[in-house]
């Protein structure tokens, strides 16, 4: 009974969690709500994978409405992944984000605060199961919404402000995603991403469907913070509670590259792609970024906005990965989709250790912390290295991948960026680890304490998986390639 | 020639709405005159599926004797979906800007600029 109904309840668990969470009364009963959500959600996404992971799919019609007419989840190994990316990261913010949002957040708002969140949590599990492009539409406006409201509930002004901009950039971006739907819609009939794939091959020469994929291309970029239209990112990131930064920057962005990889893939189709300068745009846009947000996270003043750009660069190499078009660079993205978020999840979540006892992190309030917070510390340094790719760290494996991928279709080029790229990680890295251990302590009334445990847990479950999947590589590296197949690129 | 700018009128429409919303929101410092832009641009899209629904020498959809031919009614229903998420983000926006307002005391972009680099020295 449930394996049939898998796709659907993982959706459906959290709608209905999250205006129960509202209701509950102020405390910790909301928090023990959503964290019951997420583990629950955790096991049925873990499960999905298992189904579907030998490259087989699950077909879920919504109401028993047949597909191309009605709702259809379509299940495969990439929205599978994504989705246990989303579950994943979800169940281990909850533990997390107990004291860190008890610190950061009014009581009285956290019936609210987890509402907002198992909404963001569903809309992100949306988009990654269903198999419909305006439903997908839909959920990307429902995890929206909820993150302009969490970002919001910041505890400096300027999250205000952060939201506004990121609600202003981020409704623009779904607009156009709209405006691409409807465009798609009027020359095919249909919404279903299966069917349109089938159809559209036989009017890929059309100008409207040229013209609808630019405007989703756009809209998508937009919500993936791909240079140059990341300003909204660098602010939500820094302003955002602790727990919702490392929830947003370890998922979001994520399901937005899972939304390219779709579009690009399933609705249009490879072949489409080599007739459009895509490859180009995807090509050059990636190394820019790469190289602009790395030199700019190196001069950032506090430590959350300087990985905030950071995460900028790593969209650059995902983005480079699709733009490769061959099945190494596809395997090279879907890799560092998996292990960017392991690795900003750690890292977030040690800066909001930071947080949780001095309140900043700003360079010069946080400066020689490391020597009272040892195993924060040690979190920032290793999960810094696999952000680097240093062999034996998760990072290593994407980035391999990834230059060979360039070195496969001989760009030397795109290989030295990235490698660059890998340089200046150093550089704004041990900005950070400088400060912390290096650098004499700011003056203060009583010595910094350790983080307490239930923020050290999820923190170092983090890390330990950063150096777990850099060592063994077969569950990542083996779906990677099983979608890459489904996703119809064959290797040169 | 003139039947094509004539027979696509709406779609003009839709264009230049689209354009006056999104140059608002670009060009105006003021936080409810963004999410005012913002509207026109959402509706000119809702537009834009009304318009594609329609279909010559058509009914409304609604099955009658001796009609055969019915205007598509699915972007209709669509676009009720974005209506709702339209009305979403302007309520939230606008409760934000209230926010920002009793933060800051203005809601003019350049004064909250500055009075955040104020605050930074």
């Amino acid at each position: 009974m449930i394996e049939e109904n898998l796709s659907l309840l993982l959706v459906a668990l959290p709608l209905v969690a999250a205006p129960i969470t509202a209701l509950l009364p102020a405390g910790r009963l909301p928090w023990l709500s959503a964290l019951v959500v997420t583990w629950l959600s955790l096991v049925l996404a873990s499960w999905q994978l298992w189904v579907v992971a030998d490259g087989s799919s699950i077909s879920y019609e919504l109401g028993g409405w047949a597909p191309p007419w009605g709702i259809e989840y379509r299940i495969d190994a990439l929205n599978a992944l994504v989705a246990l990316i989303v579950a994943g990261i979800g169940a281990i913010t909850l533990p997390y984000a107990l004291r860190s949002v008890a610190k950061e957040v009014p009581e009285h708002q956290t019936p609210y605060f987890y509402a907002a969140f198992l909404l963001c949590f569903d809309g992100l599990l949306g988009i990654a199961q269903t198999g419909d492009i305006f439903n997908l539409f839909v959920f990307l406006e429902i995890s929206s919404l909820s993150s302009y409201a969490l970002i919001s509930m910041g505890q400096k002004r300027q999250a205000l402000t952060a939201a506004y901009q990121y609600l202003i950039m981020g409704t623009i971006g779904a607009t156009f995603l709209l405006i691409g739907i409807g465009l798609v819609y009027a020359e095919t009939g249909t919404l279903n991403m299966g069917d349109l794939h089938n159809r559209l091959p036989s009017i890929l020469d059309h100008r409207t469907v040229h013209t609808a994929f630019a405007f989703m291309l756009v809209g998508i970029s937009l919500k993936l913070a791909l240079f140059p239209l990341h300003l909204w990112l660098p602010n939500a990131y820094t302003y955002a509670p602790s727990a919702i930064t490392v929830f947003l920057a370890a998922t979001a962005t994520k399901v937005a590259v899972y939304v390219m990889l779709r579009t690009v893939f399933t609705v249009f189709s490879n072949q489409f792609i080599q007739v459009t300068p895509t490859e180009v745009v995807f090509l050059l846009l990636g190394m820019a970024g790469i190289l602009y947000a790395s030199v700019a996270a190196i001069y950032q003043p506090d430590a959350k906005r300087l990985l905030a750009y950071s995460s900028i660069a790593q969209i650059g190499y995902m983005v480079l990965g699709i733009g490769l078009g061959s099945a190494l660079g596809l395997t090279a993205t879907i890799v560092h989709v998996f292990n960017h978020a392991l690795m900003k999840g750690a890292l977030f979540m040690a800066l909001g250790a930071l947080v949780y006892r001095t309140g900043s992190t700003r360079m010069n309030q946080i400066q020689g912390l490391g020597r009272q917070m040892p195993w924060t510390f040690a979190a920032i340094f290793i999960a810094g290295l696999s952000l680097i790719g240093v062999p034996g760290t998760a990072g290593f494996i994407s980035k391999w991948y990834l230059v060979l991928a360039a070195i496969e279709q001989q760009s030397w080029l795109i290989a030295i960026i990235i490698l660059t790229g890998s340089l200046l990680a150093v550089a704004y890295m041990w900005n950070l680890i400088e400060t912390l251990f290096f650098q004499p302590m700011t003056p203060r009334a009583e010595p910094v304490r350790e983080a307490p445990i239930s923020m050290l847990v999820p923190m170092w479950l983090l890390v330990i998986a950063n150096i777990w999947f850099g060592l063994d590589t077969g569950l990542t590296v083996g779906i990677a390639e099983t979608v890459v197949q489904l996703l119809g690129v064959n290797g040169q | 020639m003139i039947d094509f700018i004539v027979g696509h009128y709406n779609y003009w429409i839709v264009i230049l709405l689209m354009m006056i919303g999104f140059y608002t929101v670009i060009s105006r410092g003021n936080l409810i005159k963004k999410i005012a832009g913002l509207n026109i641009f959402q509706t000119s899209v809702f537009l834009l599926y009304i318009s594609i629904g329609n279909v010559r020498e058509a009914t409304t959809p609604i099955i009658a004797d001796g009609f055969t031919e019915y205007s598509n009614p699915l972007p209709h229903v669509l676009i009720l979906t974005a209506i709702v998420v339209g009305v979403s983000t302007t309520a939230l926006g606008l409760a934000l800007v209230v926010r920002i307002r009793e933060a800051y005391g203005s809601i003019e972009e350049d004064d909250i600029h500055y009075k955040d680099e104020d605050a930074s020295l």
